[in-house]
Parts: structure tokens; sequence; C-alpha cells
């Protein structure tokens, strides 16, 4: 007995329900992650929408490997905040290492995103690597990202492990967004 | 030669709403217009966090703050968590939300002029357990007004949020309610195109989940992606 996936549904303006603010702190000292070590990073950015305006609604999750660029080792890399009213959101986490892709082959450290908001009605995924780590120019899935575009899913170091990543839903400067 | 791991499979398209719905004006200025880069799943796609009671506690009965009942009808949700081959999702994390019986919602942005209920959050959590099977006890909750277009109301609903085994089973979806008179007219709904993708999105009475003197039983089975049937074998010779 089998039946198609559920369908999506949007997440609606009041999801703040299940809201956690301590859940956008990957690092807290009373988190899973508190024993362990690493590069603490913040990663912060802003969502906009096909006007330019902020999407001061949204939901956001990261996922990611630990620093040792395992999902199933001690790090717990998932985090959800929520986009304040200029549309920002802020996580704090560590730097994760490179996690295996097809193949064998290693893809560059990166933080899987998925937003949602009033007016999705399915998630959107992207992901954030880090400028300047130069197994970008290796990894499968940015190599396949027309090169104009490829900025909009490289956060660039703000200094004093801030990375910034700015999403945009539409338009000029469109986020890249994938299909998984 | 390396064996990567199953990805899972992609939905039909008209089982799913799109992105732009122009009926549903938030989908206006929120949708992307570049196509979505199709990637092959790997590690960061197939796994998932480990979602557990003891991380994330659970809370099952919505219809009491502190003992005190809320107001409006109890009703008992239940039913299982299953992928597309109808096996169920051990453990799948499900959390769930909605307004009160009138119709609002505890959230500082819902100014619907219905009464709030100081005894009603509408937010709950809970696991799958080996088989599948969730079950929460909460109120029905009420119809309320969006201004989506004149005189828009949405269907009677609970949101759901899924986490299953792999990071892209992740499914936020709504549960609507049999015989409601407003599903005909709600865009949300109605912009998923296949009529049978859409009627699984409506919990059914049941029996069964009912308690005797206690409350209606409503049975809402939820799927999320099934894996792809055979790992790909990947390398340059075989």
């Amino acid at each position: 007995m089998s039946s198609p996936a559920t369908a999506s549904q949007t997440a609606g303006p009041f999801w703040h329900l299940i809201e956690f603010p301590q859940w956008a702190d990957l690092t807290h000292a009373d988190g899973p992650n508190a024993a362990v070590s690493g590069e603490r990073i913040t990663l912060a950015g802003r969502i906009a929408d096909g006007a330019g305006a902020p999407v001061a609604d949204a939901l956001v999750e990261i996922w990611q490997a630990g620093p040792d660029g395992r999902y199933d080792g001690a790090f717990h890399g998932f985090g959800r905040a929520a986009t304040d009213r200029d549309g920002g959101f802020r996580f704090r986490t560590l730097r994760p290492g490179p996690v295996p892709g097809r193949g064998n082959a290693l893809q560059a450290p990166h933080v899987t995103i998925a937003i949602f908001a009033r007016g999705l009605q399915k998630p959107l995924f992207t992901r954030l690597y880090f400028a300047g780590d130069s197994r970008n120019q290796a990894d499968p899935v940015l190599t396949a990202v027309d090169p104009a575009r490829r900025n909009t899913m490289i956060a660039t170091d703000a200094g004093e492990g801030l990375w910034r990543l700015d999403i945009r839903l539409q338009g000029e400067g469109e986020t890249v967004f994938l299909d998984i | 030669m390396s064996t990567d791991p199953a990805g899972y499979r992609r939905p039909d398209a008209a089982t799913q709403p799109p992105y732009d719905a122009p009926a549903y004006g938030s989908t206006h200025l929120r949708h992307p217009k570049q196509p979505l880069l199709r990637v092959a799943h790997t590690l960061s796609e197939v796994a998932a966090p480990r979602m557990d009671a003891a991380r994330y506690p659970a809370e099952a009965d919505l219809s009491v703050v502190d003992g005190k009942a809320a107001m409006g009808e109890r009703i008992i949700v239940a039913g299982r968590v299953l992928d597309e081959d109808g096996r169920p999702v051990a453990g799948a994390m499900v959390e769930v939300w909605q307004a009160n019986a009138a119709g609002r919602y505890h959230h500082p942005n819902d100014q619907h002029d219905a009464p709030l209920d100081p005894n009603f959050v509408g937010r709950g959590r809970v696991f799958a357990d080996a088989d599948g099977w969730y079950r929460f006890t909460t109120l029905r909750p009420g119809a309320y007004p969006w201004r989506n277009h004149h005189n828009a109301w949405r269907p009677v609903h609970i949101h759901f949020s899924l986490f299953g085994a792999g990071f892209a089973q992740r499914l936020v979806t709504q549960m609507y309610f049999p015989g409601d008179p407003l599903l005909a007219l709600d865009p949300i709904y109605n912009s998923t195109p296949d009529p049978l993708a859409r009627e699984r999105l409506v919990g059914r009475f049941n029996l069964d989940i009912t308690r005797p003197e206690h409350a209606l039983g409503y049975r809402f089975d939820i799927v999320l992606r099934g894996r792809e049937a055979t790992p790909f074998e990947t390398g340059t010779h075989a």
C-alpha cells in the first residue's frame, strides 16, 4: 500500500508558535553542542522579496555537518531562526568541515538552508558556502551554477567570525535555489 | 568505484502546489522566477538531524494549559507517518500549530477580532512510534479571515511540520477538516492541481480514534518522500 508524498502547504504568517529562539544558537552552553570544539562563526543575512522588501515573517532552518565533516557525529547541525522586521536572520554555529559527495569526491564545506514563509507553498532550499575556500572551485553543486550567479550561494567574510549571505527570493540577484 | 546513498524520489508536480499561484497573493513577490537547480542527492540531503524527545520534549496535549482546559471542542488527531513505499517513518518529529477555537492564533501579529484564550497556546510536538503512529489532543480550530481577496476565509486547518530520516523529506503541510464549505473557495488548498492530492490533506472522522465521553477523533496520515529503488553505482569502470 503506497501513496504519493503529502502535498506541501505554506507555513503561513503564524509559524512562530514553533519558534524557539535558542535553536538559532547551535553553540549554546546548554545545547547539544556545548562540548564540541571548532571554529565559532555567525551566519547572518537578510531575505528580500521580488520588490526588494524585507521578508519579515520567514522561518529559516539550517542543516550542516560538524567541524569533522560528519552529519552523524557529535555535532547536532540543525538550527531554526525567524527573520526580523528587516528580513534579517542570524545563527551562531561551528564552521562545518567538508562532507562526502557523490563518487567519494569531497564537497566544499557548506550549510543547507531551508526557507518557509507565507507565500511559499513549498520550502526554498539553497546552500551557503564560504568565500575564499579553495574547495569551492571543485564543488559539484557550485560548479553546476551559472558563474554569474554563484555569488548568491557564497557567504562573505565580514570579519570576527561573521559570514554574511543575503537571500533574494525573486528578481535581480535572485538566489540560486535547489531542487533537492 | 563507490556506492552513493540512495536519493529521494521527486514528487509528481501535480501532487504539490506551485511556487507561483496567482490566486494566492503572497506568492506574487515570493516565488523564484529562475528555474531551480536540480541536485543529485548526497549526505547533505539524505542525512537528517536526530530529533528525539530527550532533546525536543514532547507536548501531546494542546487542550490544557497549567491544568486548565481551553475553550472549544476537544478533538484527537492521530495517524501514521509513512514513506511513499508505505513504510513507517519511525521517530519522525511532528510539530503542530493552530488557531484557537475562535479562529485566532496566540501570536502578536494576529489581529483578527476574535477572543484569545489564556488556556490555549496552540502548539505541540510528538514523535512517531515504531509503526509510524502519532497522536495528539487539541481543540477544533476556528476559521478566520485573511484578506487575500474580498471576504476571504481560511478553511479550518492545523499546521504540521515533519522531520523524517533525510533532510530532503522535510515537510510543512496543513490538515483540513471534512465537509468544510470553505475548502472549495480556498486558493491555497486549491492550488495543488491533483484533486486526490488535495483530498489527502483532509483528515477523516474516525470512530476508533474517538474516545468515549471525551473527544471526537480524526485520522490524518502523512506521507514523506520515498527513496530511489537502488543506490547509484558510480565510477569510471564497474
